[in-house]
């Protein structure tokens, strides 16, 4: 873990110092960091969207034990010279795929079979299966640590920062990742189609003969392989960040599934780099603030993981359709709206009683129409002027030939469902005014037919005021 | 599935579109449904019809593998299922599926094609086209590009009931394709559950409004744990034979299979 500072003792100053010390050694680290997260950001996609993200997590523990055992058979094959020393890195990421590749499929056969056999409800099955695997592999570093030098630091954590240390050219892990995330690009793009099927109806996959279940099987494999060769470099919290959030951020930002895979592809690539440099930039800025001048970088792994936070962060507050400013402001446009329709209905409702003869003040309306904020309808005010619903002149407001058409329509619904209400609910008559109140802003045209046909057209509301045509 | 015995093979006959003989099945041993015997009437609109829990969505499910037989056989156009599966089409109830996934309403249809398309290849123009004009027989053209979450639930299902459509099957079966629409909806799968009767094609519906089996239905299959009754509208679809349905389950039948648990 000391090694993880040496790397990027860079800045002990402000930002610009602190970006001046960017070596080719930092290049490749978020090199490195962006493939690892891409790789891992495409099965996250699918798990996602079956509903089973916790598989990530259940995945990046369970491969411990496979991981150890393929540690531990190159070890032994070297050791005993069946393995040239020279094709020991190439052999050890063939075992660890292979590992990776068996642990994922027993992990997710041994879920399977908990919750059918055990009847035990799926999280309970998967928190199962990771304890125990990831126990079993604990235990076997325990058991063989001293002779195989497995350093549970490194499994955990990654080792980001030393990715190019002493070796010219691409660095071995950037390789090993690379191919990963090509092979997963490749995947999804061969298996698109039945991956989007089986995740949405596995049981139209299954009647039309798909093998929804081995697709289910191979999809745990690959994703337990990538999280292996991605925290090799980037290290097991990464590697959980990295299969689900970048999938649930792009989830909340569009409805395309291309287009979702896409984007979780550019959010994981960005917090790849964005968590790089913040692991150089904002400690030194933070803790010299603080007044501890010396802290170095800190972990890039762990602010990549933040940065993908943040950007998912960023994708609920803003995102067009489900984010929570697009929330906001449709419910602001609706109060607006019915504040407007309020004194629109309002103002029809004083002609009608031919009160007062000449316009109403500003003051008036804001007193009258009840249930807004003063400001909200000022603001309305002044819309349906700019809109020629509302003129204006010495009397004071009065509804325009545009406005009073709104209103009529507005008062039709009003009254229409009233009559609705009297006719089906068993409701004094002074109980219908409040919900027709606020049901006249959702009656469109349509509606209002409708509720004419079945009321027979009728001249009066339960009340014997007009009902306006 | 059981071992195939020559001598079983004459009660299949080729021109039912579906044969079931003696199919049991069990969740966790105990049955949900018992020694079911059924030959499906060609070219018929055949209601499924019993009480919450009688196994009706099992019975679609067991007969298309979907959910494992203890015991029996079942054939479809005298031939496992495994030779006619495009022969086949599912409506699986709407609440089975998740209408918030990125897909839009032409993407689900098409997918009732997948199997013709074959591993690998894209959706095509030609495959898209058919997925529309599936949605232009139940009255959705527009809606094609709709992402499926801003589609209503009458929607929805006709969404599925497209779906079945592209796949240009001789056998329908559908998983309470009428629960929870609207009229309109309900309408128009009635229309088409006609055109498909008209065409030769056999539909088997599971069923809740007993009030509509007769105009909507010529078959009955009365369905409790095993089956009540099964022919024609007209001759059973009764007060007495509703009666045996819903009118509670077997004591004994539930006693053993209660057992069954347990052992």
């Amino acid at each position: 873990m000391t090694l993880l500072f040496a790397t990027n003792q860079v800045a002990k100053l402000a930002l610009p110092a602190g970006m001046a010390g960017w070596s080719s050694d930092d290049t490749w680290v978020v090199v490195t960091a962006a493939l690892a997260a891409m790789a891992c950001a495409l099965p996250g996609c699918w798990l996602v969207l079956r509903q089973q993200s916790l598989m990530g997590d259940v995945l990046s523990h369970t491969t411990l034990p496979g991981l150890v055992m393929a540690f531990l058979a190159v070890h032994l094959l070297a050791a005993s010279g069946l393995i040239p020393p020279e094709n020991e890195p190439a052999a050890r990421h063939l075992f660890l795929f292979c590992g990776a590749l068996l642990t994922g499929i027993l992990s997710a056969f041994l879920a399977e079979w908990l919750q059918q056999f055990g009847q035990v409800e799926s999280s309970a099955a998967l928190g199962v299966v990771l304890s125990t695997l990831f126990a079993a592999g604990l235990l076997m570093i325990r058991l063989f640590a001293d002779n195989v030098h497995v350093d549970p630091e490194c499994v955990l954590f990654g080792t980001i920062e030393t990715v190019a240390l002493g070796e010219p050219g691409v660095p071995q892990a950037t390789l090993a990742v690379g191919a990963i995330c090509l092979l997963n690009l490749l995947l999804t793009g061969l298996f698109f189609k039945e991956l989007r099927m089986t995740a949405f109806d596995a049981g139209l996959a299954t009647a039309l003969g798909f093998p929804a279940r081995l697709i289910h099987l191979g999809l745990m494999a690959v994703t337990s392989a990538t999280v292996v060769f991605a925290f090799e470099s980037v290290g097991s919290i990464l590697v959980v960040a990295m299969l689900i959030v970048p999938a649930a951020a792009a989830h909340l930002l569009t409805d395309r599934l291309s287009w979702l895979i896409g984007l979780s592809l550019g959010i994981a690539a960005l917090s790849a780099i964005g968590g790089h440099v913040a692991a150089i930039v904002v400690p030194p800025l933070v803790f010299g603030w603080l007044g501890y001048a010396d802290v170095g970088a800190a972990s890039t792994a762990g602010m990549t993981a933040l940065a993908s936070g943040a950007l998912f962060l960023l994708a609920w507050i803003a995102a067009p359709q489900h984010g929570l400013v697009s929330k906001i402001a449709g419910r602001l446009r609706l109060t607006f709206t019915i504040a407007c329709e309020d004194i629109l209905g309002l103002l029809y409702r004083l002609d009608e009683a031919h009160l007062p003869a000449e316009g109403v003040s500003l003051r008036f309306l804001v007193q009258s129409v009840r249930g807004h904020a003063g400001w909200i309808t000022r603001l309305a005010v002044a819309y349906l002027r700019r809109t020629s619903q509302l003129a204006y002149d010495a009397g004071g407001y009065r509804l325009t030939d545009a406005g009073r058409q709104h209103a009529t329509h507005l008062v039709r619904s009003h009254r229409l469902w009233e009559s609705y209400m009297a006719r089906h609910f068993v409701l004094a008559d002074d109980h219908l005014h409040a919900t027709a109140s606020r049901l006249e802003h959702f009656i469109g045209p349509d509606l209002q037919t409708k509720l004419a046909a079945e009321l027979d057209s009728p001249q009066t509301d339960p009340h014997g005021k007009d009902i306006p045509q | 599935m059981t071992a195939e015995m020559p001598a079983r093979e004459q009660e299949h006959p080729a021109s039912a579109p579906l044969s079931i003989h003696d199919m049991t099945v069990a969740y966790h041993r105990r049955p949900v449904l018992w020694d079911v015997d059924y030959n499906a009437v060609p070219a018929s609109l055949t209601a499924i019809i019993g009480p919450n829990g009688a196994g009706k969505s099992t019975l679609i499910k067991a007969v298309l593998g979907l959910t494992p037989m203890a015991s029996g056989q079942v054939r479809f156009f005298g031939q496992p299922y495994a030779r006619q599966r495009s022969r086949v089409a599912y409506v699986p109830q709407r609440s089975s599926v998740d209408w918030d996934f990125p897909v839009s309403a032409l993407d689900v249809v098409a997918m009732g094609m997948y199997r013709k398309i074959g591993w690998f290849f894209p959706v095509t123009r030609h495959y898209r086209e058919k997925a529309r004009q599936a949605l232009d027989r139940v009255g959705l053209a527009d809606y094609a590009q709709r992402q499926i979450s801003q589609l209503s639930g009458g929607q929805q299902q006709r969404v599925f009931l497209a779906r079945a459509l592209a796949q240009e099957a001789d056998l329908y079966l559908m998983d309470e394709p009428f629960a929870g629409v609207d009229a309109a909806t309900e309408r128009a799968i009635v229309g088409i559950l006609r055109d498909l009767r008209a065409a030769g094609k056999t539909a088997m519906v599971v069923h809740h409004d007993l009030q509509t089996v007769h105009e909507y239905f010529d078959q009955v299959v009365l369905l409790n744990l095993r089956i009540v009754a099964a022919g024609p509208t007209e001759t059973v679809f009764t007060t007495e034979n509703l009666k045996k349905t819903y009118g509670g389950t077997l004591p004994l039948l539930d006693l053993v299979g209660q057992r069954m648990a347990r052992a």
